[in-house]
């Protein structure tokens, strides 16, 4: 079968360019290797979206129910998935895992466990979180622990009971500290550099802010390390109105015992970084920057006096004793949570498109061979790309951009502004 | 930002670095690198670091002249006290490490430094290295750096300079992290 263009996953990027495409009148099929919103089923019983309903919007369709400032539980997320793909009425094809992709003669041939399709464009939203990433050292993790990936965690009772060691800080580390220690597994967490966010300020959601005073759309062509903005982990927020701050000092206040960076596994010991205070420090440093800046922003656009107070928060505290070492056998740790991030999949594209990392090389989602796309990457064009409502945005530019590749004899009418709500 | 227009000077070519960087980042078998250094006993506690050539950028690399970093331990342990002891020079290490940091994010943030020094102390407990008690460790237990810096910048600037250089430092990264050590006869 031959058509134009081939999307690989029906997550909210694909069908935020599905739907796009549609508008160009440009003949494709997305395709999806289990069910729309795959990805999402598979999280954590407990996992809600970390911006509030009102910005959860794709082209063409906002949320538009009762609690604008409720965040989305994963369940929910599936069925905003799920509905969106029949509303825009997706050429969508499920259970069909795609294999390869290979160039040939005007474009690509995708090989997929239902057969073959010839294509002249491929636009990969497999997803910026489909493999989970997990250091080198944790091979050397003693065998009688359980060891399990956030990507596989779904619930406190999955875990032995007794202590667990998760390790990273992001939103996904703290969130299951926290639910890990409620549960009454005493948790220690390993922390390295990380971003402290609070979930509002000023009596406004961090959300709301980043949105308005323009830093969610920081362009990848204007930062000033992009390499290193890409690489930032998630800040560390919950879908929840409160705490105010899910940050280390809320997870010591409940008891969660904080160490450096997980630097290895010795004769039964984990060993911990000596740079927790200089993690701590940084990420410190960073939220009182960001503060700065949007409470400059907030009196420039004349906005003080509709706002609460300018505050600050009170710096991160740091353990009396540093950890750096813990006999895990004896401080009764029982298992390993591995908070330690997720990486995408392209296993399957066979196109010389990969720096010496591994990394796709792409510019702002123009993946360097012709015809190939990118979505839903990490600051991939802004820095919300990987957000549900980031999609719509760079879906619009890069479908003009395969347009203009293609350039298709459908009547060349605009897309409709799908974003304007 | 190098800031070039303002004559930042830290005497560090941010430029230099930054094309550095995306050099090695392209071809990371240039980014191999080596150091070395040869100690030679000269009597009791007191010896002889000499260091000369290094390995880098894919080769052998020469340098104008050898450097001699000489060690000993002072009179209180019965020796000679000819120089630093080699818990000091790792303290001193460690102050250059980032210090050279300090300069170079400085620059790179165009703060124009007037002075900067690190006061540095490793707490440590002596029964460990002389076997008296198996539970005290022989190393530091506590390193604290205390950097006094004049500059135009308001003090938050400062101590971004200060975390960002910790958070580059390689002997930052050795002193705070595990790394293994293998000591063999040649």
């Amino acid at each position: 079968m031959r058509t134009t263009t081939v999307i690989i996953g029906a997550g909210h990027a694909g069908l935020a360019m599905s739907r796009h495409l549609t508008a160009r009148s440009i003949d494709h099929v997305v395709l999806e290797r289990g069910e729309v919103a795959a990805a999402w089923r598979k999280r954590w019983d407990s996992l809600r979206l970390l911006t509030p309903n009102w910005q959860t919007r794709l082209p063409g369709k906002a949320y538009r129910g009762p609690d604008p400032e409720g965040f989305m539980h994963r369940d929910d997320v599936v069925d905003f998935l799920r509905r969106y793909a029949c509303h825009i009425d997706a050429p969508i094809r499920t259970h069909t895992d795609v294999q390869r992709v290979a160039p040939i003669d005007g474009g690509y041939q995708v090989q997929t466990s239902r057969g073959a399709l010839e294509t002249r464009c491929v636009v990969l939203a497999s997803g910026a979180c489909a493999l989970p990433r997990v250091p080198t050292l944790a091979t050397a993790l003693p065998a009688d622990l359980t060891s399990v990936h956030a990507m596989h965690y779904r619930r406190p009772e999955q875990l032995p009971d007794g202590g667990v060691l998760v390790v990273g800080a992001s939103a996904t580390g703290v969130q299951l500290a926290r639910e890990l220690q409620r549960s009454g597994r005493p948790v220690t967490l390993a922390v390295g550099h990380h971003v402290r966010m609070p979930r509002s300020y000023r009596g406004r959601d961090s959300q709301w802010w980043m949105q308005h005073s323009g830093i969610a759309d920081s362009r990848y062509d204007e930062v000033d390390d992009l390499m290193r903005a890409r690489a930032v982990s998630s800040p560390q927020l919950i879908g929840e109105a409160a705490p105010t701050l899910l940050d280390l000092n809320a997870l010591a206040d409940m008891g969660v015992r904080l160490a450096g960076k997980l630097a290895g596994f010795r004769e039964g010991r984990a060993l911990f970084s000596g740079s927790l205070a200089n993690a701590c420090k940084l990420a410190d440093l960073k939220l009182n920057r960001l503060l700065t800046r949007l409470d400059a922003w907030a009196q420039q656009q004349g906005l003080a006096d509709s706002l609460e107070p300018a505050q600050r928060f009170a710096p991160t505290r740091l353990p009396a004793t540093p950890l750096l070492d813990l006999h895990l056998g004896r401080a009764g740790i029982r298992s390993v949570l591995w908070a330690t991030g997720f990486v995408p999949d392209y296993r399957y594209l066979d196109v010389p498109v990969f720096d010496p990392a591994g990394r796709l090389r792409h510019e702002g989602g123009v993946i360097a061979a012709p015809g190939l796309y990118l979505m839903g990457g990490n600051f991939m064009r802004r820095r919300k790309s990987s957000f549900i409502h980031g999609a719509g945005e760079d879906a619009a530019e890069l479908s003009a951009h395969l347009h203009r590749y293609v350039g298709s004899r459908a009547l060349a009418w605009n897309a409709a502004p799908c974003d304007m709500l | 930002m190098s800031n070039t227009q303002n004559k930042i000077d830290n005497g560090v070519n941010v430029q230099a670095l930054l094309e550095a960087r995306e050099a090695l980042a392209a071809q990371p078998p240039a980014a191999q690198f080596a150091f070395r250094t040869t100690c030679t006993w000269l009597s009791g506690s007191h010896s002889r670091n000499t260091v000369g050539g290094f390995f880098g950028l894919g080769a052998e690399q020469a340098r104008k002249q050898e450097f001699t970093i000489d060690s000993d331990h002072p009179e209180l342990f019965d020796s000679q006290d000819n120089a630093a002891t080699p818990l000091e020079i790792v303290l001193s290490g460690l102050g250059s490490c980032l210090t050279a940091g300090v300069a170079a994010v400085a620059q790179y943030r165009g703060i124009q430094l007037r002075s900067v020094s690190a006061k540095l102390e490793g707490q440590i407990d002596a029964r460990g290295m002389l076997g008296a008690d198996p539970d005290v460790r022989n190393g530091f237990n506590d390193i604290r750096v205390t950097y006094e810096i004049d500059a135009d910048a308001p003090r938050e600037d400062l101590e971004a300079l200060v975390a960002q250089s910790q958070k580059r430092s390689p002997v930052f990264d050795v002193l705070t992290n595990p790394t293994n050590v293998s000591v063999a006869l040649g």
